[in-house]
């Protein structure tokens, strides 16, 4: 099956690192610069979406699974200019989802594809089969760390599955909450280096392109991330100025090329 | 006072925060005789030190029918009313907070031979026994249930993969190694299958599934012959002791799981 270009998957391992945060606030710096943008909210088993964005879905992807509802009416505009499709939270357990639900978000992903400008999906964290599913959906992938050691060595881990059961070879990389100018490129060297060492042997054919995590910026820790969530809005709509909004709008840039 | 009266009007009693002091009815006008009747011959304390009617009086006569609600009458364990509480708000903390948790199945095998040997009376002292046992093999933090029957189940919070077999042989080889005294120097060994899962790391489980993959466990444990433990088998760690090293450039991260 296809991969989309324009569908990008943002992943974590670890959760609780800024992956939804991420996914929303991105996307609004995108819109920002002219594109239409979707976020599809993939992590069935534990949606925040709608929490980090103040919404309240009348209709969800698990509505439009189920079919009890179209999926265009459960697209919903969302506060920074982009659109939303919510999980919802009926899907529990993701090892329990059925090949027709997996089915049903590749095709929902074909459909929406060609309408937008960007697709970011946000997957749930981990590395469980359904989050390997909706990334597989994308045609880029973008993997969210920060410098705590359990969240490397899982963006690490993500970063070695991706490469050897999906043949990934460009994965992006975002470091959140930095405490120094720099530190998430040390994190992505580290992260290069592991990889050609341990992972690029293993890559088949031999021979063929290389691994190259490719790193597209840093946030640094900025605690107006933190009242942003707490008003439960987005950080480039109520702090437009904060550090960590501009960082956001420069790897928007880098993104967009 | 005159706050928790505007909310009561409100609100059913249920939603009341008990913050909020209760409006005091005249005592007289509850039938308290019922509660302290149970309370008495359940063995709880009556409520002492209040005068009787007092607010602190009625708060103690509730939390001693809360209590008593929640134990199991024969083995003083948790119920499997309050095993379901208790796995619920487990179920929403580990699905935030990433942490491993193990749920254990644990059956008396051969039960209904003792019952048939030795009588009912005998059966009730194995339970209260291997009960006991299982009691003596728990931290402050996990719960034991008596689940049904000869049924019993536990909930470790904090209990990973890494050592969760351990955890389990311990106390089967524990109820194994603590004959049961049924009648006066007549001594019977018992012994249990367990059977266990962990909660799904990232993924919003439900009490329900979580207890039928420990139960399809606690069968394979049986089929297999008894007397023995089953785990659900977990993904092992997809990065190596080696490239955990390369990661971190020194040693000193090592020792993390």
């Amino acid at each position: 099956m296809s991969r989309p270009a324009n569908v990008m998957a943002v992943t974590s391992g670890k959760g609780g690192v800024g992956k939804t945060f991420l996914s929303a606030n991105l996307a609004a710096a995108l819109a920002r610069r002219g594109e239409r943008v979707l976020v599809l909210d993939a992590d069935l088993g534990l949606a925040n979406l709608d929490v980090v964005l103040n919404l309240q879905p009348r209709l969800t992807l698990h509505d439009v699974f189920t079919g009890a509802g179209a999926l265009d009416d459960a697209i919903l505009p969302a506060p920074g200019g982009f659109s939303v499709l919510l999980a919802g939270s009926g899907l529990i357990e993701y090892s329990r989802l059925t090949p027709q639900v997996r089915e049903q978000l590749s095709e929902i992903t074909q459909v929406l594809a060609p309408r937008y400008d960007r697709i970011l999906i946000d997957t749930g964290a981990g590395i469980s089969d359904v989050v390997l599913h909706a990334i597989s959906l994308a045609g880029e992938v973008l993997v969210v760390a920060t410098p705590e050691p359990t969240s490397m060595a899982d963006a690490y881990a993500t970063i070695k599955v991706l490469a050897l059961q999906q043949q990934r070879r460009a994965i992006r990389l975002v470091v959140n909450q930095v405490s120094e100018n720099g530190e998430g490129r040390t994190i992505r060297n580290q992260l290069q280096l592991v990889a050609d060492r341990f992972v690029a042997p293993q890559l088949s054919p031999a021979g063929g392109p290389p691994l190259v995590i490719e790193f597209l910026g840093e946030i640094p820790i900025d605690s107006s991330v933190r009242d942003a969530v707490q008003r439960r809005s987005l950080l480039l709509e109520s702090l437009p100025g904060s550090v960590a909004a501009q960082a956001i709008l420069a790897i928007a840039a880098r993104l967009a090329g | 006072m005159r706050l928790a009266a505007r909310l009561d009007s409100k609100l059913p009693p249920r939603f009341v925060h008990s913050k909020f002091r209760p409006i005091t009815s005249e005592p007289k006008a509850l039938s308290l005789e019922g509660a302290l009747q149970l309370l008495q011959q359940s063995g709880q304390a009556l409520p002492v030190g209040h005068p009787v009617g007092s607010d602190a009086w009625l708060q103690s006569l509730i939390d001693g029918l809360c209590e008593l609600s929640s134990r199991d009458a024969l083995t003083g364990l948790a119920n499997r009313r309050q095993f379901e509480l208790t796995l619920a708000s487990e179920v929403d903390r580990v699905a935030r907070a990433g942490e491993p948790a193990m749920v254990l199945m644990i059956d008396i095998d051969h039960f209904k031979q003792v019952n048939d040997q030795h009588g009912h009376p005998a059966g009730d002292l194995v339970l209260k026994a291997v009960a006991s046992s299982l009691r003596e093999c728990i931290r402050p933090m996990d719960t034991v249930a008596r689940y049904g029957g000869e049924e019993f189940a536990m909930i470790l919070p904090n209990c990973g993969p890494s050592f969760g077999q351990a955890v389990a042989e311990r106390i089967r080889a524990h109820v194994m190694a603590s004959p049961i005294e049924i009648l006066a120097g007549q001594r019977v060994a018992v012994t249990v299958s367990i059977g266990g899962a962990f909660a799904p790391q990232w993924v919003r489980s439900s009490a329900l599934l979580w207890v039928e993959r420990a139960d399809q466990q606690l069968y394979r444990a049986k089929s297999a012959g008894r007397n023995r433990s089953c785990l659900e088998e977990t993904q092992v760690s997809l990065v190596s002791p080696e490239e955990r090293g390369l990661l971190f450039g020194t040693s000193q991260f090592q020792d993390l799981e």
